[in-house]
């Protein structure tokens, strides 16, 4: 496992805690039941709400038996469209970036099954439940569209958070002409749910005219704003808790009509009101990944290098709001190609919008490339691994940029080497094991943008020589309060154990956004930044100061460890944190820092993770089952904060790559367009004896573009090439190409073998 | 309608009047008796965020009704460290990392210690991980988790010989 990478000489101070394989600093209050989660909470007079979602797909409401729910004993209020209070928003609007259109029952109209109709609010659980069932809706029904070959596609603006649609260079038909060999294949995804452990959930309180919301979020500054613009109130009087998320994975960074609706219904009862989401209610009103028909055309030359590829998405949305997962630029910046196209299509469906969910765009885009790719290689003649060397990308295939950082050459070496690659047969169907299981084995290249967003943070050194740093952050599993606390403590260098971690509140100094594999590096950077603010404070405190031993250092410098400022040149002259502070008189000193990327860098440079996963299956010749025996991934992400923590998300997103891969799936029902399994039994997620043998090799590098402190993300690359190297090893063992996923015990049966 | 059971929770005797003969054991233990370490995620008996111990077994306490647990003895996650020293199974979760956002980790915990319990064979990480399947960990910390269960219960075992020695 890898240890702390050193920085270049000089560029920034790091201290000792950054790279230990720390445990959970949250970890005794998670195995302990006393990690607080929203709906754990309990304000006195707390009432309960529940919505009542739509069971067709489209058209409208007719008619709610209100009566009855009102009817039944512990009943509070029903709200509908005909008595919902108003709001300051219209629902069209958006506050934020990262808001999408939702429902707050501004009309009868019904957009999607589970679309939130009505809210039944109750001095009990079990009143509400029963009180929105017995509403018995009613409904004027339309034909629900649904699927790729239903509706007509449309050319779409943007695709993801406002990405160009259509992104390319060089002449695509003219190098796929002069290709040799081509391979022109279609690929679909469905649409899969985050399905985050902990179901969304809101405990909101006013107080005049501030209220204080418990809820899972992970943008809570930003948040702030838009629940603000809702009811018409400044953002500084909504205070968001968020202290612990049940996981998130993109579906807790927005904002949905159910929060909305609490809020709303507090404040017209004048009680505090509780709202957490069934499991069902998870599908439609929560965001998705959302489905996709991908074509891809891909030209060879003799040498196998690529002479051309085109990557054409077809991305599904709302019929009323748009959120396009951006598959295809998942092609921009993998492979060396003189001609590249990435565009998108979209479709509009009856179904809930989707929105961000882990890797959006990359997952989906990745696990189509890299299985074309992999079908290349075959064509080719070559080993997957050799056809990818050749195809290495030495500049960003996109842009022409040099990279910032990019070990994935020794990834591949590593990977391949762990897992045993070489004297794999080229030919499907060669390998069996001692039971007869068909073995293959495939690998993929992982890929992730490293962005960095805004954040700010704060941090103050106490008299007792103690610290308290302060960022809005959010930690959704990551591990940010331990990972952002040791670099926190890095900038103030001082022990862990002397620094005290405040996050998890709006009304701290803004974290920026837990999404996009970039909180570490945008929230660390501010942290760190602050840290290093103080400490330069307290400097000028002691050099300034003929008293102190470090008087006159002021040209040399000092630097800060362990709680003592020592001088540059002579570590035998150094003052303790405590003492400058006593000798000033000050009880603290306090720093303020941003984190963001320099531009100019970014002009320079272009930013990503790299990786290199490799899947061994066993399919059983007669039933077809599909089972993953080995994965290995190795991974180059910049500066490792704390390798068991960023292992941990590597493993875990090549589970979702699994996940993807062979198991998950919305099934609509085609003719009411409703999800026939929404739920997490039939909805399959990967569970414990899903999960083979796994091995996650770290692979340094030094990035010193990224940011001061080197820092990539690892949130959501492990899902990328995951997802492709379990498909190429399922055809490698079977001869099947599926070219859907996810990969079944269908596919297996009902094609014929190629091998 | 008042329904009135006797529960014994973590150790301690609790009389309980219910007004609704609709309330799950969970619902009960979190909603009224406010220990919300037991989780819900489904409500369906499908994901095991619920798992609490009655009379020593795990279950799913979102799939039970309350008023027939009448004199159960019932175990939940606030009950099982002594104090501030965590129980094995606590421990080793923390060591091997097996979560991260801790959302599914109560029942996680609660039934490795039921499976523990049941005297299965948990040095094996096959049987281990297949005992443990009606546990999810979207997180995907399975890994962290199986460790930790293999790791308690040689813990566990090596302490039961040495109070029989």
């Amino acid at each position: 496992m890898s240890d702390a990478i050193p920085m270049p000489g000089g560029r920034n101070r790091f201290g000792s805690n950054s790279g230990q394989p720390l445990t959970r600093r949250d970890g005794v209050l998670k195995v302990t039941g006393a990690a607080t989660f929203a709906a754990d909470n309990h304000p006195d007079r707390l009432l309960h709400a529940v919505t009542a979602g739509a069971t067709v797909s489209r058209g409208r409401v007719t008619f709610l038996d209100v009566e009855a729910a009102k009817a039944h004993p512990g009943v509070v209020a029903v709200i509908t469209p005909e008595n919902r209070p108003p709001l300051a928003m219209d629902p069209d609007e958006k506050p934020t970036r990262f808001s999408f259109r939702t429902e707050v029952l501004q009309d009868d109209t019904v957009r999607y099954a589970g679309q939130p109709i009505a809210l039944v609010v109750a001095e009990t659980l079990e009143a509400a439940t029963e009180g929105a069932r017995l509403l018995s809706p009613r409904y004027e029904e339309e034909p629900a569209r649904h699927g790729f070959d239903a509706v007509d596609t449309y050319e779409p603006e943007a695709v993801g958070v406002g990405a160009p649609a259509k992104v390319g260079k060089g002449d695509v038909e003219a190098g796929l002409a002069a290709a040799t060999r081509r391979v022109e294949v279609r690929y679909e995804t469905p649409g899969q749910y985050h399905n985050a452990m902990e179901p969304h959930a809101i405990v909101a309180e006013w107080d005049g005219d501030r209220v204080t919301l418990d809820t899972p979020n992970q943008a809570l500054v930003m948040s702030t704003g838009a629940f603000a613009a809702w009811f018409g109130i400044p953002a500084e009087n909504v205070t968001i808790r968020s202290p612990f998320l049940g996981g998130g994975f993109g579906s807790k960074a927005i904002i949905f009509g159910g929060q909305v609706l609490a809020i709303l219904a507090a404040r017209m009862l004048q009680r505090p009101v509780k709202l957490a989401l069934r499991r069902d209610q998870m599908y439609g009103p929560v965001g998705h990944r959302g489905a996709t028909r991908q074509e891809m055309r891909l030209g060879i030359d003799d040498e196998g290098r690529l002479t051309a590829l085109d990557h054409l998405t077809t991305s599904a949305t709302s019929s009323f709001e748009e959120f396009l997962e951006p598959a295809s630029n998942a092609s921009l910046n993998t492979y060396a190609t003189p001609a590249l196209l990435a565009r998108h299509k979209a479709v509009r469906w009856d179904i809930g919008t989707p929105g961000p969910m882990r890797a959006p765009g990359e997952a989906s885009g990745s696990a189509v490339l890299e299985s074309a790719m992999d079908e290349a290689a075959f064509a080719a003649g070559l080993d997957p691994l050799e056809f990818r060397l050749r195809n290495y990308a030495e500049t960003d295939p996109a842009s022409g940029k040099r990279f910032s950082a990019k070990a994935l050459r020794e990834c591949y070496a590593d990977g391949a080497k762990r897992f045993g690659w070489a004297g794999r047969p080229l030919a499907p169907g060669q390998m069996r094991d001692e039971t007869g299981r068909l073995v293959g084995w495939g690998m993929g290249t992982a890929l992730f943008h490293a962005p960095m967003f805004q954040a700010e943070a704060k941090a103050t050194l106490r008299a007792d020589g103690t610290a308290l740093v302060e960022t809005a952050g959010a930690d959704m599993g990551q591990g940010a309060w331990t990972a952002l606390h040791q670099i926190a403590a890095d900038g103030l260098g001082l022990a862990i154990s002397m620094v005290e971690f405040h996050s998890g509140h709006s009304g701290l100094p803004d974290g920026g956004i837990a999404g996009g594999s970039g909180h570490t590096a945008t929230a660390g950077s501010a942290l760190h930044a602050a840290g290093t603010d103080a400490i330069a404070k307290l400097s000028e405190l002691a050099v300034g100061d003929e008293r102190s031993p470090l008087f006159g250092a002021g040209n040399v410098g000092v630097e800060a460890r362990d709680g003592r400022l020592y001088r540059a040149d002579d570590p035998e002259r150094s003052e303790s944190y405590a003492e400058i502070l006593a000798r000033a008189g000050l009880s603290e000193i306090g720093g303020a820092g941003q984190g963001a990327r320099d531009p100019a860098s970014a002009e320079e440079r272009a930013m990503f993770s790299h990786g290199a996963v490799f899947a061994e299956v066993k399919v059983d010749p007669d039933l077809g089952q599909i089972k993953v025996s080995r994965l290995v991934g190795a991974f180059a992400a910049g500066r490792i904060i704390n390798p068991r923590l960023a292992s941990s998300q590597l493993y875990g997103g090549m589970i979702w790559g699994l996940g993807f891969a062979l198991e998950e799936q919305a099934v609509h029902d085609r003719r009411s367009g409703r999800i026939m399994n929404a739920n997490i039994a039939e909805y399959h997620v990967p569970v414990n004896a899903d999960v083979p043998e796994m091995d996650v090799i770290l692979v340094p590098e030094d990035d010193p573009y990224v940011n001061p402190l080197g820092i990539k993300g690892v949130g959501e690359i492990g899902i990328t090439g995951t997802v492709g190297a379990i498909a190429n090893a399922v055809w490698h063992a079977t001869g099947i190409r599926a070219r859907r996923f996810p990969i079944g015990i269908a596919d297996m049966l009902t094609r014929p073998q190629a091998a | 309608m008042n329904l009135s059971l006797t529960l014994t929770i973590n150790g301690e005797r609790r009389e309980i009047v219910l007004d609704d003969p609709r309330v799950t054991l969970l619902d009960l233990l979190r909603e009224r008796l406010h220990l919300t370490g037991a989780k819900k995620g489904c409500d369906r008996g499908q994901c095991g965020a619920c798992t609490i111990l009655v009379d020593g077994e795990r279950i799913n306490s979102c799939l039970a009704l309350a008023i027939s647990y009448d004199g159960a003895a019932i175990t939940t996650i606030e009950g099982l460290a002594e104090g501030d020293k965590l129980h094995p199974v606590q421990q080793a979760f923390i060591e091997h990392d097996g979560f991260q956002c801790g959302f599914c980790t109560p029942g996680q915990i609660m039934s490795a210690v039921g499976l523990i319990a049941e005297g299965q064979a948990c040095d094996d990480p096959e049987r281990v991980r297949e005992a443990m399947s009606g546990n999810i960990c979207r997180c995907g910390a399975y890994k962290g988790i199986t460790e930790a269960v293999i790791d308690a219960s040689g813990k566990l075992s090596a302490g039961k010989e040495r109070d029989a020695a």
